[in-house]
């Protein structure tokens, strides 16, 4: 677990857009990590390039922290939203999960 | 006992059948017999009685160029349609303890980085089978204006297929399959190809997890075996409740691919990545062998490839969180 580096509160570990980053519990400060500003460029150019008829809101910090590690690849529900995977665990339960 | 023997499944890499409490396994007919052999005394080997299913003594080879086939007790599988009563945490210990025991005798390599090479193989050949405009002209030729209209499901620019391909790229030769596993991660027991199909009770119903199917299974990196859950929950398929359950569940085992506690992601980056790449490749096959689109667990694998290739591994495993 990190320790913010202004005012020395834990940091927790959240995953935004495929991008691991740390947020302090106290402060509320964001750090990154090496490579990590440069993939945020790089998805906010995809986005843009994108142009999705209707971008979904943007999502908030979340207050509690989620806890569990990502990849920073990760899918971008991971940043937390309890209840988010009520249905989910249903729906993801198929075929796949049983085959090579 | 006399019901007629049933067909649990029929692919290229095995058929297999039930006939009362035995099931036959016809392997494929390029099986390496040698690998073979040693994989299936593994199975029997008393060090790993209470993980792994015994075989069934098997009978001689009908013909030296028959296909091999294995003989196994008959054992209650994963129930598809229940997930909350999928056994993640059983699984977890089942690795863990597979992976801690010493391998008994020599045993060839792990083949989960061969799998993947296989599956990327196999979606190049669906993607050029369904693009390409004329008998004897290579894909890139058939740009040509006169090509009759393509398949519509995967084509050769498809983005889906150049994600998985960017992805493929992007991982270490190691995992690709072209050179052996690096000392520091392998020379561990694996299973080689988890997933819930891998499970059974035994005895049925109600005797303890078992892990089958050795086809696959060999010496190599351990994190490999995690690395289709650790795909699924990076994708979003699997929910993060089961994910922690399985993870806590190998650690508290004591397993060896990743550390006692932190962050696991530095161990199961690769892995997870060609698990995903492997997944969405074979997926794109199929859907264009099948003429159709990706359904939504695909879907999410496919976009799991985006993201791993616009983030590659050296900036992905940076320094620790």
């Amino acid at each position: 677990m990190m320790q913010c580096p202004k005012c020395h509160a834990q940091m927790n570990t959240y995953n935004r857009n495929g991008v691991q980053i740390e947020q302090c519990n106290g402060c509320r400060g964001i750090f990154l990590d090496y490579g990590e500003l440069e993939s945020l460029t790089r998805l906010e150019s995809q986005w843009a390039q994108q142009a999705p008829p209707a971008p979904p809101a943007p999502q908030a910090y979340p207050a509690a922290p989620p806890a569990a590690h990502a990849p920073a690849w990760g899918a971008p529900q991971h940043g937390g939203h309890g209840g988010h995977y009520g249905h989910h665990r249903q729906k993801g339960f198929g075929r796949m999960l049983f085959s090579s | 006992m006399c019901e007629p023997p049933q067909v649990l499944a029929d692919r290229p890499d095995g058929t297999v059948v039930r006939s009362g409490t035995i099931v036959a396994k016809a392997h494929a007919a390029d099986t390496d017999r040698e690998a073979l052999a040693a994989r299936i005394a593994l199975a029997a080997a008393p060090q790993l009685a209470g993980i792994l299913l015994p075989p069934l003594p098997a009978p001689a080879p009908a013909a030296p160029t028959a296909r091999p086939v294995t003989l196994w007790p008959l054992g209650a599988p994963v129930d598809p349609t229940d997930p909350g009563a999928a056994p993640w945490a059983e699984a977890a210990d089942l690795l863990a303890r597979l992976h801690r025991t010493k391998p008994p005798f020599p045993l060839p390599p792990m083949r989960g980085p061969a799998k993947a090479a296989r599956a990327v193989a196999r979606m190049r050949a669906a993607l050029r089978a369904g693009t390409t405009a004329l008998p004897g002209v290579p894909a890139a030729l058939s740009d040509d204006v006169t090509a009759p209209p393509r398949v519509p499901a995967v084509e050769p620019r498809d983005p889906a297929a150049l994600s998985v391909l960017a992805g493929w790229r992007a991982l270490p030769p190691w995992a690709r399959g072209e050179v052996p596993v690096p000392a520091q991660r392998g020379g561990f027991l694996c299973h080689g190809d988890l997933h819930l199909g891998q499970l059974v009770r035994h005895p049925a119903p109600d005797g303890p997890w078992l892990l089958i199917d050795m086809d696959d299974a060999g010496v190599g990196d351990p994190a490999w075996d995690l690395g289709r859950p650790a795909a699924w929950y990076a994708a979003g398929l699997l929910a993060p409740e089961d994910w922690s359950v399985f993870l806590d569940a190998y650690r508290s085992a004591g397993g060896p691919a990743v550390p006692a506690d932190g962050d696991p992601w530095p161990a199961l980056d690769v892995p997870a990545r060609a698990l995903t790449v492997q997944t969405a490749a074979v997926a794109l096959a199929k859907c264009a062998a099948e003429q159709r689109d990706p359904d939504e667990h695909e879907q999410l694998m496919i976009e799991s490839c985006a993201r791993i290739a616009t983030l590659p591994p050296e900036l992905a495993t940076g320094p620790a969180s």
